[in-house]
């Protein structure tokens, strides 16, 4: 870190990686246990750092998630608030709701938001038992908004900036007591009935005053020494943990410090039995970057790119064709030799098959192995060396395919993929997303 | 389904060839007049003389008006063509089928490509508007995936295989010394390429071919009245291309040991020929060795080696000038230097120097009772590609 090294770790986003992506990432886990498909009224999409403004975010992620057309897909953009708002509101209202949060925290060299920052998100179905197992019910919360001038970013500036700590403190220990009173009346609970308090802001200091003043023992749950602060996504990312480490019947109290306090209380019903994708098994998993990788992939050190020519902006019209493929990774199997083909063709390569009797076949989900690989030092990439790898699929498909979060000298052939959903350039402010694959978690 | 060819129905009369480098001071209508000029004056023909053209560049213009309007032709039909690396031989290809056809008397293939003014390394792909799915990898990638291919399937030692494609590259600097048109003329060791640090896989830069700017062309008329403008023309033996259906890349089966496209073109234009031995009947081969890989894998797919002998007869120096069946005797795309659209041309040029005994005594062939030369010019990457072959012979049939 440029300044203040603090203790532990912190997770980043890569550089083919942006608030979308990440959200595809963390969406397609909280749907992986379900036993019927999802099919959310809609999608909400969260973030203080969304890849486009003036459009839909929440679109990407539902093509990538290859929701059906009628679920509906909005973003809560802008305040770090979104997150937790569009939360509450989901579980306030009757409807199945897909929400996804996410973030990258995107400080200057030095600054508190580089040190204490973390990039993540978080994926939540907010429904009923029709939709699935219950992994936690909501019980009820509250709300206080104070209007103060604690953190803020002008539009147009990557960085955040906030006000001298001591009064932002003081914002936040003034408004928690009347909150938290407010909280536990509406859920007929007593403080003796919380299991754990989780609280979720930007403000350190603010964050273990708070602790402080409603129990220290009881906020156990912190991931700012290995993930860091999420922004948008901490609240929900902090929620997800606290359920994945909670028995059942547990209490929980979610406290988020943002422009006012939101206090939101949930019984753990149901464990949340995904080892590999577990909060804790992703950090344990987790590759060191340096930090002037770290620093290029954030855009604050430029470095001399291949001298080959910059990728051309994609065309609309061809993405929008090419859907299904591009975000998806749908592939077609033909009816009757059985072989994939990827991309999807409308002719089979095996002369058996007739013109146009094929069959979409997603592969998004689908694990290969690495049949052999190669190292492209001459390709353009905002993150040379570019890894590439010859990978068959379970189940039959093959694709040369880019292969991400891996160095070079790491890659072995017959070594696990798994598709990863990512940006692969950005030119003309259109952002290229497509798929990737990346080593599987051990 | 029938691929006749025509043999002995065209003959070459005249062809032509600029050196190969970085042109800075010529235009592309430069290196279009230099050799037009160079080739009409070796069949003492002038542009009118010619019924028809075809101009062959992958990315340095469009259209017949890239070889009518510099070349001031008037009322002449001029056509554009394209297929990838083997640009050139497509050129060449449709002129001879011009004049089989009895359409025309004479036609002119003219390949040319103005490379270096990209300012960038390397080839790079003309930007057509996509979804953005497309594989971005370099060609030097691609091809790089053969040498683990190989060794594992034929248990060949990594560093061995390393150092042996090394080899072709130490031939082709070799026979490019010899070149005066030649790009990089400098004969350079297998142990100094092995040293050099890897750009894609093991391969370094000396792996892969030359990028510069050139242009060839060549004269073609009906074989009966060759011996009207040359006492030595060279007779089209066989013509043959093959343009892959991309399923390599998606096929688990393939293993990036063979090209199947070239292999298919060379079979059909043995047949063609009436070759059954090319290892033994033919002069010497130009190949398509765009990366040192390559031309391992071509000289399998061609059959000048049995499947997983090629490294050794590599190593055994069977492909030498002074080998068996040499190959790439003008240093071939490494050395020579890779024009897209003038290297398929070019390969042809070679052939006719060394059939008729032109080429400069320092790398002229030795004398045999062999007149049959081989063309092999492919475009795209191992999985997905366009593959040329063409054989010639001094001889009528």
């Amino acid at each position: 870190m440029g300044g203040n090294v603090p203790l532990g770790v912190r997770s980043v986003s890569s550089y083919d990686e942006d608030t979308a992506t990440m959200g595809v990432e963390a969406a397609r886990i909280a749907l992986s246990p379900l036993i019927n498909p999802a099919n959310p009224a809609a999608i909400w999409f969260s973030s203080s750092n969304p890849p486009y403004m003036d459009k839909t975010n929440a679109n990407v992620i539902h093509a990538a998630l290859q929701l059906d057309k009628t679920t509906a897909a909005y973003d809560f953009g802008g305040a770090e608030k979104s997150g937790i708002g569009a939360l509450k509101t989901a579980l306030n209202s009757l409807e199945t709701l897909l929400l996804v949060q996410s973030d990258i925290r995107s400080g200057l060299p030095s600054s508190e938001d580089e040190v204490y920052g973390g990039d993540a998100a978080s994926a939540l179905l907010i429904g009923d038992e029709d939709d699935g197992t219950l992994i936690a019910r909501y019980l009820g919360g509250s709300s206080v908004s104070e209007e103060f001038i604690g953190r803020w970013r002008d539009p147009s500036e990557q960085n955040s900036r906030s006000w001298e700590e001591r009064f932002v403190v003081t914002q936040f220990t003034q408004l928690i007591d009347p909150a938290w009173q407010e909280a536990l009346l509406a859920t007929e609970l007593t403080s003796e009935d919380i299991s754990t308090v989780v609280i979720s802001g930007s403000n350190n200091r603010a964050k273990s005053q708070i602790s402080k003043i409603l129990g220290t023992e009881k906020s156990r749950v912190d991931l700012s020494e290995c993930v860091g602060i999420a922004g948008t996504a901490d609240a929900t990312l902090l929620l997800t943990h606290a359920l994945e480490t909670s028995d059942p019947g547990e209490i929980i109290a979610l406290v988020v410090l943002s422009d006012g306090i939101e206090i939101l209380i949930f019984e753990a019903r149901n464990q949340i039995n995904q080892t590999k994708d577990r909060i804790s098994s992703q950090i344990s998993s987790r590759d060191e970057v340096t930090y002037q990788r770290f620093l290029q992939w954030k855009g604050n050190l430029k470095v001399q790119p291949p001298n080959r020519p910059a990728p051309s902006r994609i065309s609309a019209s061809a993405a929008a064709r090419e859907s299904e493929w591009k975000h998806g990774f749908i592939a077609s199997k033909a009816e009757k030799s059985g072989l994939i083909h990827m991309p999807p063709a409308r002719v089979s390569a095996n002369p058996e098959d007739r013109i146009d009797t094929m069959d979409p076949i997603s592969m998004a989900n689908t694990s290969g192995h690495v049949v052999t690989y190669t190292v492209d030092r001459l390709v353009y990439s905002e993150s040379p060396p570019v890894v590439f790898a010859v990978v068959d699929f379970v189940g039959g498909g093959r694709i040369p395919i880019e292969l991400t979060d891996i160095d070079a000298e790491d890659v072995s052939i017959g070594m696990e993929v798994l598709p990863t959903f990512r940006k692969v350039f950005t030119a003309d402010g259109i952002h290229n997303y497509f798929w990737k694959v990346r080593p599987a978690r051990q | 389904m029938a691929s006749n060819g025509i043999k002995d129905k065209v003959a070459i009369i005249s062809i032509g060839c600029t050196p190969f480098r970085e042109h800075w001071d010529k235009s592309r209508d430069d290196l279009v007049i230099d050799v037009a000029k160079q080739t009409l004056d070796g069949g003492n023909l002038a542009s009118e003389d010619i019924d028809a053209y075809w101009v062959g560049t992958a990315q340095s213009g469009m259209s017949g008006l890239t070889l009518s309007m510099p070349l001031k032709l008037e009322g002449k039909p001029v056509t554009r063509v394209e297929n990838f690396c083997a640009t050139g031989s497509e050129a060449l290809r449709q002129a001879c089928y011009a004049v089989a056809s009895g359409a025309y008397d004479t036609a002119m293939a003219v390949g040319v490509e103005k490379v270096k003014d990209s300012g960038y390394q390397g080839l790079n792909a003309f930007p057509i508007p996509t979804a953005g799915t497309n594989r971005t990898l370099t060609a030097a990638a691609m091809y790089s995936l053969v040498l683990p291919a190989y060794a594992k399937k034929y248990n060949v030692d990594e560093d061995e295989l390393r150092m042996v494609v090394a080899k072709i590259a130490e031939k082709n600097h070799f026979n490019g010394a010899r070149n005066p048109l030649a790009q990089f003329r400098r004969e350079m060791s297998a142990e100094a390429i092995c040293d050099m640090a890897a750009v894609a896989g093991q391969l370094s830069v000396f792996d892969c071919a030359g990028v510069a700017d050139g242009a060839a062309a060549a004269i073609v008329v009906p074989a009966e009245k060759a011996y009207e403008y040359t006492d030595r023309p060279l007779f089209i033996k066989a013509l043959s291309l093959v343009s892959g259906n991309g399923s390599g890349l998606m096929d688990p089966e393939y293993d990036y040991t063979t090209f199947p496209e070239c292999a298919a073109a060379a079979q059909d234009a043995y047949l063609q020929a009436g070759v059954t031995n090319p290892r033994e009947e033919l002069a010497l081969a130009e190949v398509h060795d765009c990366f040192t890989p390559t031309e391992l894998i071509l000289m399998e797919d061609l059959q000048f080696s049995e499947r997983g002998q090629g490294w050794e007869d590599v190593v055994n120096g069977d492909f030498a000038l002074n080998g068996i069946l040499p190959v790439n005797t003008d240093g071939g795309l490494k050395s020579f230097g890779h024009p897209v659209g003038a290297s398929g041309i070019r390969m042809h040029y070679e052939c006719w120097l060394q059939l008729r005994r032109e080429a400069p005594v320092e790398r002229q062939i030795s004398e045999t009772s062999k007149n049959l030369g081989l063309v092999h010019n492919l475009g795209g990457y191992p999985g997905e590609m366009v593959s040329f072959v063409s054989i010639l012979g001094t001889e009528k049939g």
